[in-house]
């Protein structure tokens, strides 16, 4: 299992993303942003989290135009798997690989603390290790987290199931931290191999850190 | 030629930073105010003097990095 983590300047969360997916037991590789190609026996390509150049103009706008994002899209549009954790997720919807964007959040905070989501739909690669209604404890970090699409592109959401994760308190509650249109965290495209989420599941891999929760969602992405 | 591009959210998309500056006017008793957005503005200097080829380039730069369409509208000024 070969995954590859995609390095912008200003990405800050590449070396957690490593360790996390090589405690799980894959071999990984840091992709800087200037290649034009991405290694040809990725399984899972992954944006990570951070502030690429700088956030300037919006999150993730500057990002799509980089040059390893060419290949990403091909990856993409071949059907590999893609996952964008938080500046990834952003990164992803402004390249046109998710559906949405993600404004500043309600509160106009930079909110930095875990979160309990709620596991909407499983009948994917991600989130296949858990059950629907399951609850986790992932840590969130962002000031532009805020998902918005509009009516008819939620409705779609739904009926295809594209609705990965939404924001919850202990008791599976609606608890929505950022004003996300029905509080949604996390969601895939429609033929479900390109993945984007807010929270950082890489970040929950040890309890003593609070949480090991992420494990069981990254892990998803090794089992077949 | 210079480009004013104002890209502000789409009407329907709440504009939480306007929501508070809202707040603060009123806060400070600044009365009448109906709404209030919060936008960016983008100057660009151009070498193109044709006014037509300006704002069709502009328009193509807005739609292609400026603004994302999906939650923001812009407008362009030319002068």
């Amino acid at each position: 299992m070969k995954v590859s983590i995609l390095q912008f300047p200003g990405t800050n969360c590449d070396y957690d993303t490593q360790y996390a997916f090589e405690r799980l037991g894959a071999q990984t590789e840091i992709i800087w942003h200037k290649s034009e190609t991405i290694p040809e026996e990725t399984n899972l390509l992954v944006v990570a989290g951070g502030f690429s150049y700088g956030d300037y103009l919006r999150s993730g706008a500057i990002a799509k135009f980089s040059p390893v994002m060419k290949a990403v899209i091909a990856y993409a549009n071949d059907g590999g798997k893609v996952l964008g954790i938080c500046n990834g997720f952003q990164i992803l919807t402004e390249a046109g690989l998710l559906p949405g964007a993600l404004k500043r959040n309600d509160g106009l905070h930079f909110l930095s603390k875990h979160h309990r989501l709620k596991v909407e739909n499983t009948d994917n690669d991600f989130l296949k290790k858990l059950q629907g209604g399951d609850i986790v404890n992932i840590p969130i970090a962002h000031h532009d987290g805020n998902y918005f699409i509009d009516p008819k592109g939620l409705e779609e959401l739904y009926a295809n199931k594209q609705i990965l994760l939404t924001y919850c308190d202990e008791n599976g509650s609606v608890k929505n931290p950022n004003g996300s249109i029905d509080s949604i965290a996390g969601i895939c495209n429609t033929t479900k191999n390109v993945f984007g989420l807010m929270p950082h599941p890489e970040r929950a891999m040890e309890t003593m850190l609070g949480s090991d929760d992420g494990v069981k969602m990254l892990q998803g992405f090794l089992e077949s | 030629m210079k480009a004013i591009v104002n890209i502000s959210l789409k009407a329907g998309v709440l504009d939480s930073q306007g929501k508070a500056v809202h707040h603060a006017l009123d806060s400070l008793h600044f009365e009448g105010v109906n709404d209030v957005r919060v936008g960016k503005q983008i100057v660009l200097q151009l070498s193109e003097n044709d006014k037509d080829k300006a704002m069709a380039e502009v328009t193509k730069m807005c739609e292609e990095i400026l603004a994302n369409t999906v939650i923001e509208d812009y407008e362009i000024e030319l002068v």
